[in-house]
């Protein structure tokens, strides 16, 4: 059985995406899985580009819209092992309104977000996650809306776990994919990562004078205050690593028709029971 | 007492005031006790108060459609009796709730207040006026009581209902009577437009249906929801429609049979999702059940105002199917070809409902079920090792083909709304461009060979035909009855399949008819002008309706006659 290989990029030299590839590429080969069993999904953006370059299932949608058909295809086809591979503006702006309510919804998908705080595609506008006063072509005077704190929303929304990796750290990276790939639910591991053509400000070298590992600092990842505490710390130091796990029912498990383990897209369920509800409901 | 064919009752009150309940039971009763029925839903957007009414028509002959002349008004609330006493039938009867003794011929008082005071339960007033107004209609009690009984139980509230039924039917005495069917109906049923669409989507093997609510598709929800169980059907209320619409497009993906439902506004949130339906070349099912608009518009009320829209909704190019329901029976039949097709072409099928057909009841024969389980969409296989599988091959019969992911080791299911070679990776080379939207659009071809066209109504050498689609064919279908039966050189043809345009009965009619006439539920004349685009016929009259109710036959009429409404 071939196992996962990349593909030819269209992505910069230099760029995070390079990294992220790489890492998920040798994390799917380490993890027993097939391609076949595996669904990358994505929306639109350079990072929403990662289903088309690694050998698996690939379900390219619209911009903004990466969660909503994740979810729907892991609850009716649980076989699949369902991972969201998208950006900042993508997961946080576009699609800002599924990523409140799919995390609460807790389907068992992994959403990596390769976060490079700005839009590589559309060249260099600001993204929610873009820190205030930073300058690009359409902010000529520095963004003035202060940078979205995703990592705080995610936990407030109820996801049960929420991670920080970088680009940059590619042994911290795939040990934080690993982590998110086996967490029962809904996963966020958001990836800094620099865009060496429209992010002049967060470079790669930015990024690793700040980073630091927050299970290296003795956070737990179950002290839910003190995470969202280290969601605040950003500038000077910025902490990487998981902040927050915990084991909630996923969504199926709580569904009285999916938690038998059902899977809609092989159930062949028969037409008796039309009959009665004919009966019921218009007799 | 005197003796009808048909009776046409109009029931007039409050939000909250259990008309509907009230209603409910009545209708059933009647299909019990042999008759046909057809219930008209006239309500506001609102829970409390304000004016909601409901017609129901019944006769000992089948009823498809409601009567703008009520021969009895019953009113709850004395407003009632002020919109609609103008509109009763000479010789009609007006029910009112007061002393018995300030009956006058032709409006009849009834202490409804005093009597549930004397039954002991102020909310069972609903069925004192139903006790009451069954005995005027000569109607059985034992259906209505076996109804009460099965929806309140064996409770108090279920006695005190009981009691009440007794007490308001002691109230009157008969008044008009319809005569029974001589024969002895098969077994029969009582349905809405949504209900039938619903049904129509389990009896189609759909499995996964997403949606967030919307008035007046919400009840196809409801409905689904409420057999979840028996049916191993998903049913998700997602965040907003452009999520809802999505869901539906990863779970056909996936493999389940997926559907969204919505209203126009909703729908105009999914536009962007149906083209990448038609390139990626997912199976998707969606029924916009419409209402007036533009925007909000009126919420709770009648339009067939979408049409021009969902023919040509979302940017660029892609093949798509557009079925307009015109009565439950066809809703129930129609949307299980939508799946059928939605699935053999791999594309979007939008079905057309609104909210007359959505809400308005009618007794119909029971629908024939499916005897076999319509095959998974996973069923269909690719001959072949899986490596060698491309999602988006190009073969000989046009479609390439679909396979579930994860079903065939090696085989890798890829969906893409960029252009895309046949293994489903971004492209931008123009042959890949130019054969990829040849395969698609060329499913248009194969889309007109399986249309259906309009069913013609009416006289054999038509001068005049009407132009309809959707529920206003069965209004207008009584007007050309009416018409036909007076001699009148006058037809109709009613639109289920309108896009792509099926043209070739009306190219045939248009060797010899005179006139033709648009009938529309919209201020344009939709059809008309996409009539007149596909083959250049003209309707030089447009009949057009846009306040949000329904036409009656007899405005079909007077409006055909020159008159304004």
């Amino acid at each position: 059985m071939p196992g996962f290989k990349t593909r030819e990029t269209a992505w910069c030299p230099g760029c995070g995406d390079h990294v992220i590839l790489s890492a998920l590429q040798e994390v799917l080969e380490d993890s027993g899985l097939s391609p076949h069993q595996v669904l990358l999904t994505g929306g639109i953006g350079q990072a929403a580009k990662t289903p088309q370059y690694l050998t698996a299932n690939a379900f390219c949608g619209l911009h903004g819209r990466a969660l909503p058909p994740a979810v729907a295809a892991s609850l009716v086809n649980p076989g699949l092992k369902v991972i969201i591979d998208t950006g900042d503006g993508d997961a946080y702006g576009e699609g800002g309104n599924h990523f409140l309510h799919q995390i609460r919804r807790n389907a068992d998908i992994t959403h990596f977000v390769h976060n490079n705080q700005i839009y590589g595609l559309t060249k260099g506008q600001a993204s929610p996650t873009t820190d205030a006063g930073h300058v690009t072509e359409a902010q000529p005077d520095g963004s003035l809306l202060p940078s979205l704190n995703t990592l705080m929303v995610a936990l407030a929304a109820g996801a049960g776990f929420v991670a920080r990796s970088f680009s940059g750290d590619k042994a911290h990276l795939k040990k934080m994919m690993t982590a998110a790939l086996a967490h029962p639910g809904y996963a966020l591991l958001d990836i800094l990562q620099p865009c060496v053509s429209f992010n002049k400000v967060n470079t790669l070298k930015w990024y690793q004078e700040r980073i630091y590992d927050l299970q290296d600092a003795g956070h737990s990842t179950s002290d839910f205050s003190g995470a969202l505490e280290a969601t605040r710390q950003w500038g000077d130091r910025i902490p990487v690593g998981i902040f927050y796990e915990s084991h909630q029912p996923t969504y199926a498990q709580r569904h009285p028709l999916l938690n038998t383990g059902l899977s809609l897209a092989h159930d062949q369920r028969p037409v008796a029971p039309l009959a009665a509800i004919m009966e019921k409901e218009f007799m | 007492m005197r003796t009808v064919n048909s009776v046409n009752l109009l029931i007039g009150g409050a939000a909250g005031q259990g008309i509907d309940t009230m209603v409910y039971v009545l209708e059933r009763s009647l299909m019990r006790t042999g008759y046909h029925s057809f219930t008209l839903r006239d309500y506001m957007s609102r829970v409390r108060g304000g004016h909601n009414f409901m017609q129901v028509r019944f006769g000992s002959a089948p009823v498809h459609t409601h009567d703008e002349t009520p021969d009895l008004i019953l009113c709850l609330n004395p407003e009632t009796e002020t919109l609609h006493r103008d509109a009763l039938r000479p010789g009609g009867l007006i029910v009112t709730e007061g002393p018995a003794a300030d009956s006058v011929p032709g409006r009849l008082s009834l202490p409804v207040k005093a009597t549930t005071a004397a039954v002991g339960n102020p909310r069972t007033a609903g069925t004192v006026w139903l006790g009451a107004l069954m005995h005027l209609l000569d109607l059985p009690l034992a259906p209505a009581e076996a109804m009460l009984s099965q929806i309140f139980g064996n409770s108090m509230l279920g006695q005190f209902n009981l009691k009440a039924l007794a007490a308001g039917y002691a109230l009157t005495s008969p008044q008009l009577r319809v005569p029974l069917p001589e024969a002895a109906a098969a077994p029969r049923m009582l349905i809405s437009g949504n209900e039938a669409l619903a049904f129509g989507a389990l009896a189609a093997g759909m499995n996964f249906y997403v949606a967030y609510p919307m008035t007046p598709s919400t009840s196809i929800m409801t409905f689904l929801t409420r057999h979840t169980h028996a049916t191993r059907t998903l049913v998700e209320q997602a965040e907003d429609e452009i999520s809802a619409v999505h869901m539906a497009i990863g779970a056909s993906f996936a493999g389940a049979r997926a559907m969204t439902g919505t209203s126009g506004g909703g729908f105009s949130l999914m536009v962007e999702a149906l083209g990448f339906a038609g390139i990626a070349e997912i199976p998707l099912v969606v029924a916009d059940i419409q209402r007036p608009g533009p925007a909000t518009g009126l919420p709770t009320r009648t339009e067939q105002s979408d049409l021009r829209f969902v023919v040509s909704a979302s940017h660029g190019e892609f093949p798509r199917m557009v079925m307009a329901l015109r009565d439950p029976a066809d809703a129930y039949t129609q949307t299980q070809r939508a799946f059928r097709i939605a699935e053999d072409l791999q594309l979007p099928v939008i079905l057309l409902g609104d909210q007359y057909l959505a809400d308005s009841t009618v007794t119909l024969p029971a629908f024939s079920l499916p005897e076999t389980p319509p095959p998974l969409p996973g069923a269909r296989t690719f001959e072949g090792a899986g490596e060698d599988y491309r999602r988006y091959a190009l073969t000989p019969e046009g479609i390439s083909p679909r396979l579930i992911p994860g079903d065939i080791p090696g085989a890798l299911v890829t969906a893409d709304s960029d252009e895309h070679e046949d293994t489903g990776l971004i492209t931008e080379s123009s042959a890949t461009r130019i054969a990829q939207m040849d395969k698609r659009m060329n499913k248009m071809k194969r889309l007109e060979a399986l249309l259906e066209e309009p069913a013609y109504t009416g006289a054999d050498n038509p001068e005049t035909v009407l132009l309809t689609w959707g529920s206003t064919g069965v209004i207008a279908r009584e007007a050309v009855e009416t018409l036909v039966s007076r001699g009148e050189p006058v037809g109709m043809l009613c639109f289920g399949d309108i896009w792509p345009l099926p043209a070739a009965t009306l190219h045939k009619l248009a060797l010899s008819v005179k006139h033709w006439v648009a009938v529309e539920q919209n201020a344009t004349g939709q059809l008309a002008s996409l009539v007149r685009e596909v083959t250049g016929i003209e309707a030089g009259t447009r009949i057009l309706k846009y306040d949000g109710r329904p036409f009656s036959p007899d405005e079909i009429i007077r409006r055909l006659k020159g008159a304004d409404a």
